[in-house]
């Protein structure tokens, strides 16, 4: 489904951020990428989603056999793609039902599929709320605007729940969330699990994967891929912390970017 | 400057013939409070971009037109004009009870008047200075500051007709009140006075509407006086949809007596020039007003805002919320002015300005001031300018809105924090249509409409 190779990414300012990064995502997998912060973890996402922000210096990104890289945001999004932000912007004067109406038809009609109206819409909002159990008084509000931590986020997964993505970046999606939350938001997206579908989770701890479990786990240290495994490798980081991979890193055992399956 | 002393010329020898013509059928109080207007107007003529109030707006072709006072003739409006208007804004054409005037002129015709709940009064303020003299007599003039605003000095010579809205104590309005302005003729000056008087514990709203049906140079000078009485809540709208080249004046005075509500929302559209005096004066202690505007503007619109909330008294509160929308080359000139004298404490004053600027052309001057006199007080003002948030865009992109429908949602959100203030909810939903047809963007339309 989302093919990586040697991909090198950063901003103006910082233009090596990622260093030739390779992954290999297959529909119905879980990846999950852990780093420290200022790994790049965020920066990968955001490439990913083709944040304008970011330059890509070199390699290539394959999403279902188009090259990703040469799509606007918006084709990526049109493509199946989406990001659940870490920061989740709020549009103050823009409900969330308009917002996500406008969505799902915008992309609908570019698939030359009829329309949604009021009705249909509400529809299919009333279900996919049960998903993340968030109440409906929430489609009204604008979007984003005053919301708690908890709900920013699971008000991305609502959004994820409504357009069905066939790949799902989800970037610290755990990160501010209580436990009850992290559970509720977790159910949402195991929820939305499908063998079409993948998910990359992008997280700094591990506890988010006791919930949502991953096939694959990469570990990102200073813009690179310095291991992957199973999720195991996800204990072991939980119960030995970061310092080993710098030691690892420093001691060069993996530098130069290892492909990772 | 020529042409400016020119102008006043124009306006003092019509004002002249007039008052020889015996043309001003006016009650015998009237008469020295026109001459004091007049004597007012003559010795400053309009102002320049001299004057402190006026820097940044020029009125030199407002000034070098010979704006003519308009026959009373209904002759511009098209059959059926009326109702298409109300029929387009309220989605049916009968919906509440609506005062028209033509370039000035009150149309029994066009109007749909009718007698307000407990006695209350909608008229034309021609009509209402025969059958209500007492009232217009203690109101007309005294609240709205002409010896200040060469404008209302201006209306206040000419004083002929506009609206009168009434309700006595107690009393609720069923429904709101339409006063729709129309301008039909090019070269016309109009020069509309309303009075609207919610009695003590009364509750009113009254919507303005200005249109205009001709794409020419017209001439509006406009004042509104508003009263709400001990607890009255008065709430008050205007929209503004002049012409493409069309010359808006507008004054509103609303003066609060205690422990009253008033709101008012301003929405402009319309115009080349626009230029709209708002004052809100606290009477008496413990009352709340809220002063909302919103002008989205393009091409080579001007408009200009001057908002002033006098604290007079203690323990009342003020809200001031204007927004701006700005694309081509228009200019905005805002400034707003809270001053808490020195008994009012207790004071809460907000202010806030915001533009939102979508092209490099346009121009926005602001100048929110707060002059406070009392030691114990909460006021806070803001101003921003701003682009759209590349943050905010790639966040709709990244649902898969496109650049386009993105801009437009996000411009959208930035007005519509205003009209969200807008309770009358038909007037709601107009008044995002009309600001949807300015985006012009179908999604959107689609979406929201």
């Amino acid at each position: 489904m989302l093919s990586i190779r040697n991909l090198s990414a950063g901003v103006e300012d910082k233009p090596d951020i990622l260093k030739r990064i390779s992954l290999e995502v297959r529909a119905g997998e879980v990846h999950a990428i852990m780093g420290p912060n200022g790994s790049g973890k965020s920066t990968l996402a955001q490439v990913l989603a083709g944040h304008p922000g970011y330059i890509v210096t070199s390699g290539e990104v394959t999403y279902l056999g188009q090259n990703l890289l040469a799509l606007p945001a918006e084709e990526r999004a049109r493509a199946g793609l989406f990001l659940a932000f870490q920061y989740p912007v709020e549009i103050p004067g823009v409900s969330n039902a308009y917002f996500l109406k406008a969505a799902v038809n915008e992309r609908r009609s570019r698939q030359g599929l009829e329309e949604l109206d009021a009705m249909e819409f509400l529809q299919l909002l009333d279900e996919k709320l049960g998903v993340v159990e968030m109440d409906r008084s929430f489609v009204n509000r604008p979007v984003n605007e005053g919301f708690s931590g908890g709900e920013k986020k699971r008000n991305e997964i609502l959004q994820m729940a409504v357009l069905e993505p066939k790949l799902a970046i989800l970037d610290e999606t755990d990160s501010g969330l209580d436990i009850d939350a992290l559970k509720t938001v977790a159910q949402g997206v195991n929820r939305l699990r499908r063998p079409d579908n993948a998910l990359i989770l992008v997280t700094h701890y591990q506890r988010l994967l006791q919930y949502v479990e991953p096939d694959h786990v990469h570990v990102l240290f200073d813009g690179h891929i310095v291991k992957s495994g199973g999720k195991e490798l996800a204990l072991e980081l939980e119960r030995k912390g970061y310092d080993w991979i710098r030691e690892e890193a420093a001691a060069g055992e993996t530098a130069g970017g290892s492909v990772a399956r | 400057m020529t042409t400016v002393a020119t102008a006043r010329d124009r306006y003092l020898g019509e004002f002249e013939a007039l008052e020889r013509q015996g043309a001003f059928r006016s009650p015998s109080w009237l008469a020295p409070l026109r001459r004091r207007a007049i004597d007012r107007f003559a010795e400053s003529g309009f102002p320049t971009t001299r004057d402190e109030d006026w820097r940044y707006t020029n009125l030199a072709s407002l000034a070098a037109t010979p704006f003519r006072a308009a026959a009373p003739s209904q002759a511009g409006v098209p059959d059926g004009a009326v109702e298409r208007l109300a029929l387009e804004a309220w989605r049916t054409p009968a919906i509440w009870p609506r005062l028209v005037f033509v370039d000035g002129r009150y149309s029994p015709k066009l109007s749909t008047a009718r007698a307000l709940p407990g006695g209350g009064r909608m008229a034309s303020l021609a009509e209402a200075m025969i059958t209500d003299a007492d009232m217009i007599e203690r109101h007309l003039g005294r609240h709205v500051h002409w010896g200040t605003n060469v404008f209302a000095a201006l209306n206040t010579a000419f004083v002929q007709d506009g609206g009168f809205v009434f309700l006595p104590p107690e009393t609720r309005g069923e429904t709101p009140v339409e006063l729709v302005f129309l301008a039909t003729t090019p070269g016309v000056v109009a020069q509309p006075r309303t009075l609207i008087v919610g009695g003590p514990h009364s509750r009113l709203t009254v919507i303005e509407r200005y249109v205009g049906i001709t794409d020419e140079a017209y001439f509006t000078n406009a004042v509104t006086e508003i009263v709400a009485g001990p607890g009255a809540a008065v709430d008050h709208y205007v929209v503004q949809e002049q012409g493409a080249d069309a010359f808006h004046v507008a004054t509103v005075h609303a003066a609060l007596e205690r422990d009253s509500t008033f709101a008012t929302c301003e929405a402009t559209f319309g115009g080349r020039l626009a230029r709209t005096t708002l004052a809100l004066t606290f009477a008496g202690e413990g009352a709340r007003g809220a002063i909302n505007g919103l002008y989205v503007v393009d091409g080579r619109q001007h408009v200009d805002h001057h908002v002033t909330v006098d604290h007079a008294v203690p323990r009342c509160a003020s809200r001031q919320l204007f927004k701006g929308v700005l694309d081509g080359t228009a200019r905005a000139v805002f400034s707003g002015r809270v001053i808490v004298r020195p008994d009012a404490q207790k004071t809460d004053a907000t202010q806030t300005n915001k533009h939102l600027l979508l092209s490099d052309g346009v121009e926005v001057d602001s100048k929110p001031q707060l002059e406070i006199f009392a030691d114990d007080v909460k006021c806070t003002h803001g101003a921003a300018e701003g682009q759209l948030a590349p943050e905010a865009l790639f966040y709709l992109k990244s649902r898969g809105l496109g650049e386009e429908t993105a801009r437009a949602l996000l411009t959208y959100g930035f007005a519509h924090e205003v009209l969200e203030r807008v309770a009358v909810e038909p007037l709601q939903a107009y008044l995002d249509r009309l600001l949807m047809t300015r985006l012009a963007s179908d999604r959107i339309t689609k979406e929201i409409a």
